[in-house]
This record gives structure tokens, C-alpha cells and sequence, in this order.
């Protein structure tokens, strides 16, 4: 993205060049099924008025924005005006926004250029993107000498399988607790979720609200700084938008890591964690330490129970947020003879079973009797994950662990105990309860050639910190790695 | 206590979601599986510790009660699924 956006300033190529060259490996890389609604037409049309923006302010007409012309992926997630958005669910067959999401607003208006609506776990559940109404989307990456279709994580898989196969050059995301991050280790790119607060979450499907946060997936730590950057931002319409300013993240990339206090918490290293996942932790605190920070060993006692924790608080806001899904406003609708009839048909008939299952535990544990066993014990449980990452941070600026326990694995696997799918977010979830700056970054391959990322954890606010981190872990990393399918060029 | 199909069928009907009987025992016997590992939250001792709602520590923030948003029928109603002269439409709700 950065390269393009250089390319393009120096007038090396057009916005509708480099647009036409995205729709054509968006083409070509179908088979991923990685998108819910492509816009080419659109996005030929914002490229257009990008360049002409472009010339003009190359004549003194003001500046360019920071993603002028500069064609990406949105997260089906995201509420676009007027062009469908499904959150890949049956229930919002034929969704039509009437009003933009205040972070695609925010893309549009530093010039950046839509090429469609990608494809996500329905209603962002999920941790594979296999339980999408629209089919499962397929990593582009492969196992060595096997053609099995892989996972591409979840729930932003469509984002992830899009910037991996060079399809666009970022995506939105969204990450709940880990739907950001995760898919981006497995798919070998960046993946970004910033503080909770630091970019608004009006005008996108809600899942969790306490836990939901938008952020940027790109191939370079530098691409992930200007797309944050852009998506960023207060909102009066998001009352838990953070009223701060945003800081120039590129600015922070280049500052180093000497000096800087890395923290290793032991309670990442679990039971039955594969050699070659602990070789590359090991190899990450190598890197970091040849760049001049220090490795300290923390604690976070309570991180076994982050998971279960989770699995209460995000199913019980999802059982309340999704309770407007009824057929009368919009989307699907199933009739019935009565209204109760109809909410129980539609929403029946319109949810899939992952959704159905966390919107029924959720309703449980806020049900009468069973509120205090279960919500707020979570919630006293979720106060003392965050005060353990409080008091690690007393000692250290950042934490370095893996993304997830294991690489892709194929289409079909762990369908059978959705515990086992749970799972795959052990190391992401406890970042999102306590609403910290988390990022993944592609640091290996496992032996079978399959992507594996790294992640780092910053404090509240110092996302700044937390790229410091990932760039000199990218450097030292040198991934350049490339999936089996391509589609674009790389430009 | 084990979550059995009578309570999965009473919490469907708090949620309104309509779930095939022939669906309710293999529904109950997941949810069983996931609240019995939840349970394991019991394990930790919370007696006085707060329970925590937002990861914001900041209070709801206020706003002058002017008319900013609104007139704009039409957008609602855009993806009624049914409507009848401006209002969104549906089954007769009283009997």
C-alpha cells in the first residue's frame, strides 16, 4: 500500500490503473470466495474522481488524502450506503444501508477506493469464516503437497484471503476477540485491532459492543499505520469513542525497540503447545533482543480463564444486540400467524446454528437465577484479567506471544465441539477483554508451510509503542513468504 | 444442573427463536457442554472484586437536547420488508 501510494503521488500509474488491475485479481481469485458483493463500478468511479482530486491538488487545489486512490476490501460488516450488506447472514438478505459506518466515511474521505464487501463469520461468530450464509471462504495459502482447502481464520477470513492473495491492497476487519488477528496469522499478513475506543463502531453490525473494534489488514506494518491512521478517530454518534487524538502512527514506525522492555507472560506457554510455535516465540524474543530491547518474564495469573470468561460476556451482548433482528424493519421476514410467530420463524429460519447457539447461552446466563452465577462473575473475572495486564505493564511497555495455537487448518476440521473451535482464540481473547492495542504480524512458517504470526500487546492508547514492536519484528522477520494463489501481482 | 431440552425450548422462547424439536436434545447437549466449561469460573475466588461493564473508564458523555437528526421517513422505511402508508407493517398484534 505504501509503495502504491507513492506510485501514485509520483504519477507512475493512475488510481483507475491500479483499480482495474485490483477488479481483475479480484476476478481471478473467485475461487476463493472471498467476497459478498464486488462494487467495480464504483470503484471505478471513486478511482476516477481520486486521480481528478489528485490533479487538482497537484495544481494547489489542497492535499491528497492519505489513502488517496488506494483500492481495498470492507468487511461485510460495515454498514456501506447503498450497497448491500449482509454480515453474511440470511437474516439481512437484501440490506440496504441508508447511511455510511463512520470508519468507511472515513476511508472515503482520505480517498480511498471500495472494491467490495467481504465475506466473515455470520454476524462476525466465529473463528474459521465457515459459518457464513455465503459459503465458506478458502485461505489462499496451502499445505505443502496437499490440496486440501484450508480455513482462512475468522471472522474477517474474506478480508484476510484478499489482502493475502493480493486482491486489494488493505481490508477492514473487525476483531471481537481475536477476528482480526487470528485470520491474519493464519493468512500470513498484518492484522491490526487498536485500543477499544480508538475508532468508532457506528455504523457497524453489532456483536459485542463492549468488545468490538474495527481495525486495518494489510501485508506491511507500514500499510497497517496509514489505514489506521485513516479509520481513527472520535465520534459524537459512538459514545465510546475515545476522545483523543490520533497520532501519527507512521511517524512512530521507524523509532526502534532499544531500550525498550518486552514482557513474555508465562501463562501463554500452555500445556501441549507445539515445538515449532514455541521455536518461533523464542525466535521473536531473539530478534527483539539483537534490536536493543529486553526480555522480562510476567504474569498474568488469570489468562486460563479468559476464554470461558468470553464465552459469557460476548454471547450475553450478542443475545441483546441481536435481538432487533425481528423481519420488521428489514431484511428477511418469515410470516407467521402471530407476531411472536413471526420473530420465532424469521429469526429461526434466518440465524445459523453458531449464532443460534451463542444467542441462547447468552439469553441464559442474563436470565433470571442465573445472571450472578454466570454474567457477572464474568464481569469480575474481566476486571481481574485487565488488572493483571495493568500491573504487567507496570514492568513492562509491551508483550510479545503467539497469535494462535496452531496454522490454518482444512475446511471441515473442528466442526464437531465448538469448544475446539473456541479455541483458536486463547491468546487473542484476553487483549480484547481488557480492551488493549493488539497486532499481529507474520514472523514463520510452519512445516507445512503455512503462515504463523506473532503478536504484540501494547497499553491503552500506545498503539505507537505497539508498531515500534511489530516493524522491528517484521524487519528482523523478513516474511516474504507468498501464498499458492495469487491473483494480483504485488504491485 | 445439566441444561435439558426443556430448558433449551423455555430460554428458544425468551429469545424468540424458533428451534425444531427434533433439534433440542443435540442443542442442549452442546450448550450442556459450553456452560459446564464456563463453570470453571467458579474456580476463582471474586468476593470483593468489582465487576467490570466497560474496558472505558470514562462517564456516558452528555449532550445539549437539540433536534440534530431525524425527517428522513423515507430512509427508514427503505428496507421495510412490508409498509402501508408510512409505517412499518405487519400481522395483527392484538386479538
Amino acid at each position: 500500500m505504501a509503495q502504491a501510494r507513492d506510485g501514485l503521488a509520483k504519477g507512475d500509474f493512475t488510481s483507475v490503473e491500479l483499480t482495474q488491475a485490483h477488479i481483475a485479481a479480484l476476478e481471478a481469485s473467485r475461487e476463493l470466495n472471498a467476497f459478498v458483493t464486488e462494487t467495480p463500478e464504483q470503484a471505478l468511479e471513486a478511482a476516477k474522481a481520486s486521480d481528478a482530486r489528485r490533479v487538482s491538488s497537484n495544481s494547489g487545489g489542497g492535499e491528497a488524502g492519505s489513502m488517496e486512490g488506494l483500492p481495498i476490501a470492507i468487511k461485510d460488516l460495515f454498514c456501506t450506503e447503498g450497497v448491500l450488506t449482509t454480515a453474511s447472514s440470511h437474516i439481512l438478505d437484501g440490506f440496504t444501508p441508508q447511511y455510511e459506518s463512520t470508519v468507511t466515511a472515513n476511508l472515503w474521505r482520505a480517498g480511498a477506493v471500495m472494491l467490495g464487501k467481504t465475506n466473515l463469520d455470520e454476524f462476525a461468530m466465529g473463528s474459521a469464516t465457515v459459518t457464513s450464509y455465503y459459503g465458506p471462504t478458502v485461505n489462499p495459502w496451502r499445505r505443502s503437497g496437499d490440496d486440501k482447502k484450508l480455513v482462512p481464520g475468522g471472522s474477517s477470513g474474506g478480508s484476510a484471503a484478499v489482502v493475502a492473495a493480493r486482491a486489494a491492497l488493505g481490508a477492514t476487519g473487525t476483531d471481537t476477540g481475536g477476528s482480526i488477528r487470528q485470520p491474519a496469522s493464519f493468512c500470513g499478513i498484518v492484522g491490526i485491532k487498536p485500543t477499544y475506543g480508538r475508532c468508532s463502531r457506528w455504523g457497524i453490525v453489532a456483536f459485542a459492543s463492549s468488545l468490538d473494534q474495527a481495525g486495518p489488514m494489510t501485508r506491511t506494518v507500514r500499510d497497517g499505520a496509514i489505514m489506521l491512521g485513516a479509520m481513527a478517530g472520535h465520534d459524537a454518534r459512538d459514545s465510546t469513542s475515545a476522545d483523543r487524538e490520533v497520532p501519527d502512527f507512521e511517524a512512530a514506525l521507524e523509532k526502534g525497540v532499544k531500550g525498550l522492555k518486552v514482557g513474555i507472560p508465562e501463562e501463554y506457554q500452555m500445556k501441549g503447545m507445539s515445538p515449532e510455535l514455541l521455536a518461533l516465540w523464542d525466535q521473536g524474543k531473539a530478534w527483539l533482543t539483537a534490536a536493543g530491547a529486553e526480555m522480562v518474564p510476567v504474569s498474568l495469573p488469570h489468562t486460563k480463564y479468559a476464554l470461558p470468561t468470553y464465552y459469557i460476556v460476548a454471547p450475553a451482548e450478542a443475545s441483546s444486540n441481536l435481538a432487533r433482528y425481528d423481519g420488521v424493519r428489514y431484511g428477511l421476514r418469515e410470516e407467521g400467524e402471530t407476531l411472536q410467530e413471526m420473530y420465532e420463524n424469521t429469526r429461526g429460519e434466518g440465524f445459523g446454528a453458531e449464532v443460534t447457539r451463542r444467542v441462547l447461552i447468552g439469553t441464559y446466563v442474563l436470565s433470571a437465577g442465573y445472571y450472578d452465577a454466570y454474567y457477572l462473575k464474568a464481569q469480575k473475572l474481566r476486571t481481574l484479567i485487565s488488572r493483571d495486564f495493568r500491573e504487567a505493564f507496570d514492568k513492562v511497555d509491551v508483550l510479545l506471544t503467539p497469535t494462535a495455537p496452531s496454522p490454518a487448518f482444512a475446511i471441515g476440521e473442528k466442526m464437531d465441539d465448538p469448544i475446539a473451535m473456541y479455541l483458536n482464540d486463547v491468546f487473542t481473547v484476553p487483549a480484547s477483554l481488557a480492551g488493549l492495542p493488539a497486532a499481529s504480524i507474520p514472523a514463520g512458517l510452519s512445516g507445512d508451510g503455512l503462515p504463523l504470526g506473532l503478536q504484540l500487546i501494547a497499553r491503552p492508547f500506545d498503539e505507537e509503542t505497539m508498531f515500534r514492536a511489530a516493524r522491528a519484528v517484521e524487519d528482523a522477520a523478513a516474511f516474504d513468504a507468498e501464498p499458492t494463489l495469487m491473483a494480483g501481482d504485488g504491485s | 444442573m445439566p441444561l435439558d431440552k426443556a430448558t433449551v425450548a423455555r430460554i428458544a422462547t425468551l429469545a424468540r427463536i424458533r428451534v425444531p424439536e427434533e433439534e433440542l436434545e443435540s442443542l442442549a447437549a452442546e450448550m450442556d457442554k459450553i456452560i459446564g466449561w464456563v463453570e470453571q469460573l467458579d474456580e476463582v475466588t471474586t468476593d470483593d472484586v468489582p465487576p467490570m461493564a466497560s474496558v472505558v473508564d470514562v462517564e456516558l458523555p452528555w449532550r445539549d437536547d437539540e433536534v440534530t437528526d431525524g425527517d428522513c421517513r423515507d430512509k427508514v422505511l427503505a428496507n421495510a420488508p412490508e409498509k402501508v402508508e408510512g409505517f412499518f407493517a405487519v400481522s395483527k398484534v392484538l386479538e
